[in-house]
């Protein structure tokens, strides 16, 4: 072990149903990914929210960067017509 | 004595004293991820006690609940075996013990449940009471996934560092001699034997060791050669002197306020 005191961090997700697709439900130490997925059982399907677990290490995550958030996502805001709002969608279609 | 009502309390005690065991942590284990975990487990424990102490005063047929047999019986009525009573110690300990039971206490389940584990494949059959096969198959799930983790804690502090290595050797060496008395024969089992509640006792005791003994093994770690193993606890002959204090501080609430609900 280095000295390091606290377990590495690990980011969680979730699949709540079958065919759903797995959502971030937040984050949890443990010191290896086996432990991870226990950690996460036990912290976040103790109300029977999920079939399957990822465990993904918060150190493997690339985040963009909060202070790049205007260059990033503004100059989407005036292309309203990249949104797809002007077709109308058949029920049987189902949610998108 | 009925040796079916002895038999459930020994499963319903052993489930009881420990989740109370468990519960002493809540808010105090070392890491956020372990104390829920902790009170999970207990909470499951506690469930199964539930089921067994349901069906012990039904059993017994006098009018006890299994909150009358949990709070209003003396540790001289308690059934619970001498690991389950002893106290947390640190970390390491409370998982080594919460391993030696989970280890016990899955192979029981499963041949309650199953037969497995039983011998000679015409006896492989689930419990022919019923109500126990039923409430064993529900707690087996439980108890899988709590002996899983145990163990993967046990091999991670026992191949760990140092410090975590030496304390769950000195955990082992500490508990290892209360194990016997887990899966120790007397007429109580013979008759339930006997009556195919069970599908074969005799052959627990080494069933669980295997299980246990491979772990440890993979933990680094070694039970101690020990020529004396304390028994008394399952029989309620001779229970440790922490089972008393442990009933003192869970029985009193309900003991202050008979038929207190909320």
């Amino acid at each position: 072990m280095t000295d390091q005191t606290e377990w590495p961090l690990w980011e969680i997700f979730i699949r709540g149903q079958h065919g759903a697709s797995h959502r971030h439900v937040g984050s949890l130490h443990a010191p290896d990914a086996e432990m991870a997925i226990k950690n996460a059982r036990d912290v976040y399907t103790r109300r029977k929210e999920g079939v399957s677990i990822w465990a993904v290490p918060s150190a493997a995550i690339a985040a963009s960067s909060p202070s790049k958030k205007g260059p990033m996502y503004d100059p989407a805001e005036d292309k309203a017509y990249r949104h797809p709002t002007f077709f109308n969608i058949p029920d049987e279609v189902g949610p998108m | 004595m009925d040796p079916l009502f002895e038999f459930l309390c020994r499963m319903g005690d052993n489930t009881l004293v420990l989740g109370h065991r468990l519960s002493e942590w809540c808010g105090k284990a070392p890491v956020l991820e372990e104390d829920i975990a902790l009170a999970n487990t207990a909470l499951d424990l506690i469930g199964q006690t539930q089921m067994w102490l349901t069906y012990a005063g039904e059993v017994e047929g006098k009018g006890r609940d299994a909150d009358r047999l949990a709070y209003f019986r003396d540790p001289y009525d308690f059934r619970c075996c001498l690991l389950v009573q002893q106290p947390n110690g640190d970390f390491g300990y409370t998982m080594m013990r919460q391993f030696l039971f989970d280890c016990y206490h899955l192979c029981l389940l499963d041949m309650l449940a199953t037969g497995k584990g039983a011998g000679a494949p015409h006896r492989a059959n689930p419990s022919s009471d019923q109500r126990i096969a039923e409430i064993a198959a529900k707690a087996v799930k439980e108890v899988t996934y709590q002996q899983e983790r145990s163990a993967d804690l046990v091999i991670r502090l026992g191949d760990g560092t140092e410090e975590s290595h030496i304390r769950m050797q000195r955990a082992l060496d500490a508990l290892w001699p209360l194990t016997r008395d887990m899966a120790a024969l007397d007429q109580v089992d013979h008759a339930m034997a006997e009556a195919d509640v069970i599908a074969d006792p005799g052959a627990l005791a080494s069933l669980w060791e295997y299980m246990a003994r491979n772990v440890l093994a993979e933990a680094t770690l070694i039970p101690p050669d020990v020529s004396h193993f304390q028994k008394g606890g399952k029989t309620g002959q001779m229970h440790s002197e922490h089972l008393g204090h442990l009933l003192a501080v869970m029985q009193s609430l309900p003991r202050s306020h008979p038929n207190a609900s909320w």
